[in-house]
């Protein structure tokens, strides 16, 4: 955000009267564009030139990249990985020359990387483990040395900096890392100057064995003590969920339900990857043999991201760069060796038979041995075969960023009967009646995927949005739309929402709308309120929204609103009213009468529906009480307070007070339990029911 | 019952007025009045076309024209032509002008305006006005708040007797409604309903100030589409472009709809659920109107047409949503024009012309603001309007300015498509200031290329004698050395390929001569190529920097040398041969060797160069 608003000012500066959106949706493409040309010279130092320059071109237009990096995807992300690049690289640069400015340099990208992206742990856990892969492998030496603690030592003050992060580098678990080798190599610098003292082998031996040992001692200690005191917390689930698949399915299913922290599929693998994913263990396999710090740095990094690419479907995004750099060093050096061989062939044929038996004199780069026929054909074929696939590469990459990343997610499109192209701005439409329609204080409730949208689209505040980390407060909207009507009601009166907003693709076939979430709403809601139980839900393990649906199905509040009046609709031709496409079952429950919401909004194609939640002013008792007066209207509203609070279940409401007219007070005492069987109290609402 | 109080009130004003005698206005005396209402869209129009009669001695030269004051609010056009033609052949003549008046006998709930005639009436003498006045706003929803099921009723309330300071000899009414139901309508003497008009009158000879109320109440689904404000910027490029945008903020204010929508209605039965919906806008642009968009704040909306034809451009363009009464929505349209069709020049001075109100159809607007943006650096601007509005001026700061553009700023209130007239900006433009923003990019890139160039030419090193600096200095040297010798060999290399083309020369020709001219210039070559190689070689000895490549360089130099000789040896061979004319397989036999070698050493002395030159 910093960043587009220096670009700003530095464009207004200039004269240039652009505006703020448009350097939004420009800062994607243009920080994608800085990845390329760090991409080049990251390839340019683990290999050659010609590795970087593949390098450019295929993380130029790798699908994995641009999804991130299209003109208007303004996130976090498009900034992120270039931040991350230059750090690597710069590191990379710096352990190679041993320079302190190049150090520097890492640090600094570091710092723009923690102030942009939580992915910066990442970078501060992967540097350590390179650091320590060196150590073991006994390729440590003062260039490493100079860099990684000129890197870890400014870049950790830097990053403290930022409120975000704060002292977490020094606090938190996932950073303990980071400090552990930075002392690691402390102690192996002081080990060295030791040695150098001591000269003697037999003393230096023991000696060290008595300082590692206090060493190991001492840190485990303090971290120990660390960990015990509170003062360095323990792993956060997120961090546990990257290193185990499943640990957020059991514990956190608000992280699971997310479709972008779902393990990733081949399919989406090979989708945005393509001919990479094939490329890599080529690419692999020159890197271990020719290996030198830079190329162990690639290898790590490729196989930690990959790792975690295949954990979650957006952490694809981190290893798209370490993937096209690894990758490029295969083609490049394949390609590379395929030429020298035609050309060394080609002068070889030149001087003709004469040549004889000299032939081990050329073969100072690559020319294994001549008794192999057909090598010259062979490498052609090989060339042309490595052309047609890197044009496959092309083309598929381009297909994917027209098919898959251009078009905005918020607007649907789809092919009409006679190949038209049929358009769906539903979600727009929806949020501009909103914008437009609604009073300009108005709280909209909606599942959290469309928080965001609303709030900057529909500018109305909702209850949750993309952002909302209380997991209490999603689960209790979680838990009114799972609930009966009346129950949910009770619930969004006590939330203050004046309209519930949800998304339904019956009419459409549009299959990610909310009928199809609406596990994930029940499971995170019973996360914290046990009342809701999935399987109330399902029928035999089995979800469904037609006939053979759960009573419970049928009658919560996200189903009445997805299908009110919908039974009355025919979606296709020769199919019952009420056939629901996206599931492509004929609904259960067609006849939904709303009590308590009334519907404000339908968009065209009923993608977006929105309801209105009635005002609680004894809507049906004010006709009754009309027209009463003095003893009349008394023993009228004293005969309409207990059966409605019987009719509540005298849950949270105390004794009826027949003599106001606000004879609905909350309890003062403690509410009563549950209708449903829960030993877990949901804390009655701070106030309900009060006006008149 | 709002407005049954005011007609009361109307009422009773009016009551009031025609106690009063009128004194000096008697004079005139319309002979004839035929009045027309028009009911069918939101605006109302009303037409009266006066016969005006002066039956006083002295000479009359303006005609008052009278509105009670609950209606001058909503008057938003009042325009009076001389009517002279007969018949069918009628000639409008140039409007006249109007001005408000406030005769000073009369009460002040009543407002006048006064129509100049172009010649004073003398006694006896009668012309005929056309006078069309516009109202907006003058059509109520009654009920105000209908559900989606029902049909929107409008009342329209007017004096069947036409309101005036004169006393009338013979007039009539038509009020033409909607072709629709008529809820109710006031039935005074003389009232007839033919299909959808209604028609009030004859009456004869009425007394000035004469007051009759009527209300119609009927059914109309015209959806009254209201821009509470437009704002069109027009802005001047004179690169040539006119760019137009227009941000609406429109709002339907028929009747308010209450409870649900329901889109299965909306959608089943579109007429009947939903009729007064406002679906959507037409707008005609004007001819060659091109890159037009249509969005608001949250990006394109997609459901827009246009046609174009030479005459005109039409755009149609539907809101997100249908809009229903109270419900309202902002948007944004713009379009570019070619810039000769609107500004012209006129004695060194450049003026635009453009229309002033919105262009779309049937749409009031409230509160129109236009900007004309002119380029930076005009000067001299004033304004001409067809009629009166608030001026004022701003700058606009865009791309590359310095100082601004200046904008002139109209603003108007209750705006009606009657007001889409051309109004004309002047001002004073000088052709070169165009070239100013392009000669500010050219420079500024220069300065960025020129700063590169020399940012890439100058040495930034802090410390000029630190040991990596002088060794940088040095390995440069030698770069440059090496790179001397590669050349000053590849020179040598070229010149052995002239010598074997002498060779294949003397095999074609047999010219010995020749062929001994060309190794003579070879040798002495060859001897300048080594003199210079030499200090180049004893610079890379003596540089430490060279130390690694230093042998390979050796290694080149000694290979080319052998070439050399092996070359010149298989060359006077050959010659050798010519001369003492020993010829085939002899020849082949005693080249065969030095050949086998000159090819090996080429190779070798190829591969080295490759390997240096990718140092």
């Amino acid at each position: 955000m910093v960043t587009a608003a220096i670009m700003y000012w530095g464009l207004r500066f200039l004269r240039f009267a652009v505006h703020i959106r448009e350097v939004c949706v420009l800062t994607a493409p243009f920080f994608a564009s800085n990845t390329t040309l760090v991409a080049y010279f990251f390839g340019k130092e683990i290999w050659d030139t010609g590795a970087g320059l593949v390098a450019a071109v295929l993380i130029a237009i790798c699908p994995g990249y641009i999804s991130r990096s299209v003109a208007g995807s303004y996130d976090n992300e498009g900034v992120a990985i270039f931040a991350l690049l230059l750090t690597f690289y710069l590191f990379v640069k710096a352990v190679n020359t041993g320079s302190l400015a190049w150090g520097l340099g890492s640090a600094l990208g570091y710092f723009y990387m923690v102030s942009a992206w939580g992915g910066y742990v990442f970078i501060i856990n992967l540097i350590p483990l390179y650091v320590l892969v060196l150590l073991i492998t006994g390729r440590y030496s003062m260039r490493l040395y100079v860099a990684y603690n000129s890197m870890y030592v400014l870049g950790m003050l830097l990053a403290m900096q930022i409120r975000f992060v704060g002292f977490q580098h020094v606090q938190s678990g996932e950073h303990m890392a980071a400090m552990g080798v930075f002392f690691l190599m402390q102690g192996f610098y002081f080990l060295g100057w030791v040695k150098h003292l001591l000269g003697d082998k037999k003393k230096f031996e023991a000696l060290l064995r008595i300082i590692v040992t206090c060493a190991v001692g001492v840190g485990a200690i303090a971290l120990g003590v660390g960990t015990a005191s509170g003062y360095i917390s323990p792993w956060t689930g997120r961090f546990y969920s990257l290193l185990d698949p499943t640990y957020a399915k059991d514990h956190i299913p608000i992280i699971a339900s997310v479709s972008e922290h779902q393990p990733t599929a081949w399919s989406s693998f090979m989708f945005d990857f393509h001919i990479l994913l094939f490329l890599f263990p080529a690419g692999l396999y020159f890197c271990f043999k020719r290996l030198s710090d830079a190329t162990i740095f690639i290898v790590m990094y490729g196989l930690t991201s990959m790792y975690f690419a295949g954990v979650m479907v957006r952490l694809i995004l981190v290893a798209t760069p370490a993937v096209c750099l690894i990758s490029a060093i295969a083609v490049s050096a394949t390609i590379k060796n395929l030429t020298t061989l035609l050309r060394t062939k080609s002068k070889v044929s030149q001087t003709g038979s004469t040549k004889g038996a000299s032939g081990g004199k050329g073969s100072s780069k690559a020319l294994p041995d001549q008794s192999q026929p057909f090598q010259r054909n062979g490498a052609i074929a090989l060339l042309f075969g490595a052309f047609y696939l890197l044009s496959r590469y092309a083309i598929h990459c381009t297909w994917v960023t027209s098919e898959a990343y251009s078009s905005p997610s918020i607007v649907l499109a789809a092919r009409g009967a006679h190949g038209n192209r049929v358009i769906f701005d539903d979600y727009r439409e929806a949020y501009y009646w909103l914008r437009q329609n609604t009073p300009a204080d108005a709280k909209v409730m909606s599942w959290w995927d469309y928080g965001y949208q609303i709030t900057a689209m529909g500018n109305r505040t909702v209850i949750v949005d993309n952002n909302t980390w209380n997991n209490t407060h999603i689960a209790t909207v979680g838990r009114a739309m799972s609930s009966y009507e009346d129950e949910a009601y009770e619930i969004m009166r006590s939330l203050d929402v004046n309209y519930v907003l949800v998304v339904f693709g019956g009419v459409t076939g549009y299959s990610s709308d909310d009928i199809n979430k609406f596990l994930w709403m029940v499971r995170i809601g019973g996360g914290v309120f046990p009342v809701i139980k999935e399987p109330d839900y399902l029928v035999n393990g089995e979800y469904r929204v037609d006939k053979g649906a759960a009573p419970k199905m049928l009658n919560c509040l996200m189903y009445k609103l997805s299908y009110y009046r919908f039974g009355e609709l025919v979606t296709e031709y020769g199919k019952p009213p009420g056939y629901d496409r996206a599931r492509g079952v004929e609904i259960g429950n067609k006849d939904i009468k709303l009590e308590h919401l009334e519907e404000a909004f339908t968009t065209s194609n009923w993608i977006v529906r929105i309801y209105k939640v009635k005002p609680p002013n004894n809507r049906c008792y004010y006709a009754i009480l009309k027209g009463l007066k003095g003893k009349a209207l008394k023993k009228k509203l004293h005969s309409i307070s207990v059966t409605y609070c019987l009719k509540q279940g005298n849950k949270y409401y105390g004794e009826c007070h027949e003599k106001s007219i606000r004879f609905l007070k909350p309890a003062n005492k403690e509410a009563s339990l549950d209708r449903e069987t829960d030993s877990e109290r949901w804390a009655p609402p701070p106030q309900v029911f009060c006006k008149s | 019952m709002g407005f049954r109080f005011d007609l009361l009130l109307l009422f009773t004003t009016l009551v009031l007025l025609s106690t009063i005698t009128p004194t000096v206005l008697s004079d005139v005396i319309l002979s004839k009045v035929d009045r027309r209402i028009d009911l069918t869209s939101q605006i109302v129009r009303v037409t009266s076309t006066l016969k005006v009669e002066n039956a006083g001695p002295d000479p009359v030269s303006e005609v008052l024209l009278t509105f009670p004051e609950i209606q001058a609010k909503d008057l938003a056009y009042l325009t009076a032509t001389l009517n002279e033609g007969k018949g069918k052949v009628k000639k409008s003549g140039s409007n006249l002008l109007i001005n408000v008046a406030k005769p000073e006998e009369l009460p002040p709930s009543l407002i006048f305006h006064s129509v100049s005639l172009p010649k004073a009436l003398g006694e006896g003498d009668s012309l005929t006005i056309d006078v069309l006045a516009v109202f907006t706003h003058a059509l109520r929803p009654f009920p105000e708040e209908i559900t989606q099921a029902d049909i929107q009723l409008v009342l329209f309330q007017d004096t069947a007797h036409y309101l005036s300071p004169y006393a009338v000899k013979v007039q009539s009414l038509t009020v033409k409604l909607p072709k629709a139901r008529i809820e109710t309508y006031t039935k005074l003497e003389n009232t007839n309903i033919h299909g959808s008009d209604i028609k009030y009158g004859p009456y004869e000879n009425l007394p000035p100030f004469s007051y009759a109320p009527i209300a119609v109440h009927f059914e109309t689904n015209q959806p009254f589409a209201v821009a509470q404000e437009l704002v069109r910027e027009i802005e001047i490029s004179h690169w040539g472009n006119v760019q137009v945008t227009e941000h609406y903020n429109v709002v339907h204010q028929g009747a308010k709809s209450k409870g649900e929508f329901s889109r299965l209605d909306f959608q089943a039965r579109p007429h009947l659920r939903g009729a007064s919906a406002l679906r959507n806008l037409v707008a005609k642009l004007p001819p060659r109107a091109h890159s037009i968009y249509y969005r608001d704040e949250i990006g394109n909306i997609s459901t827009s047409n246009v046609w174009g034809d030479p005459k005109k451009t039409e755009l149609v363009i539907e809101p997100r949503y249908p809009l229903f009464g109270g419900w309202r929505t902002t948007f944004t349209i713009g379009y570019g024009l070619p810039l000769q069709d609107f500004l012209f020049g006129l004695e060194g001075k450049r003026f635009l012309n453009f229309s002033f109100g919105s262009p779309i159809n049937d749409l009031v607007t409230d509160n129109l603001i236009v900007k004309v943006v002119l380029p930076e650096g005009s000067n001299d601007i004033s304004i001409s309007t067809p009629f009166p509005v608030k001026q004022g001026q701003e700058t606009k700061i865009s791309h590359l300015d310095v100082a601004g553009r200046p904008v002139v700023v109209l603003e108007k209130t209750n705006v009606v498509p009657e007001h889409n007239q051309y109004f004309q900006v002047y001002y004073r433009f000088n052709k070169l200031s165009m070239l100013r923003e392009p000669f500010m990019l050219i420079s500024g890139f220069f300065i960025l290329f020129v700063s590169c160039i020399v940012y890439m030419h100058v040495d930034m090193s802090i410390s000029k004698s630190s040991a990596s600096y002088l060794a940088k200095l040095q390995w440069d040297e030698v770069r440059a050395t090496i790179q001397q010798v590669v050349s000053i060999i590849n020179q040598c290399l070229s010149k052995h390929e002239r010598l074997e083309a002498s060779l294949h020369d003397l095999s074609r020709t047999g010219d010995v001569q020749a062929c001994k001219t060309a190794r003579k210039t070879a040798d002495s070559l060859f001897k300048e190529y080594s003199k210079e190689l030499k200090p180049l070689l004893s610079f890379l000895q003596s540089s430490p920097q060279a130390t690694q490549i230093l042998p390979k360089v050796e290694e080149l130099v000694a290979k080319e040398k052998e070439l050399q000789e092996r070359l010149i040896a298989k060359h006077s061979t050959i010659v050798d041969c010519y001369e003492k004319k020993i010829g085939g397989r002899e020849l082949e036999n005693r080249v065969a060797s030095h050949q086998q070698k000159v090819v090996a050493l080429k190779q070798e002395v190829d591969d080295l160069l490759d390997y240096i030159e990718e140092i």
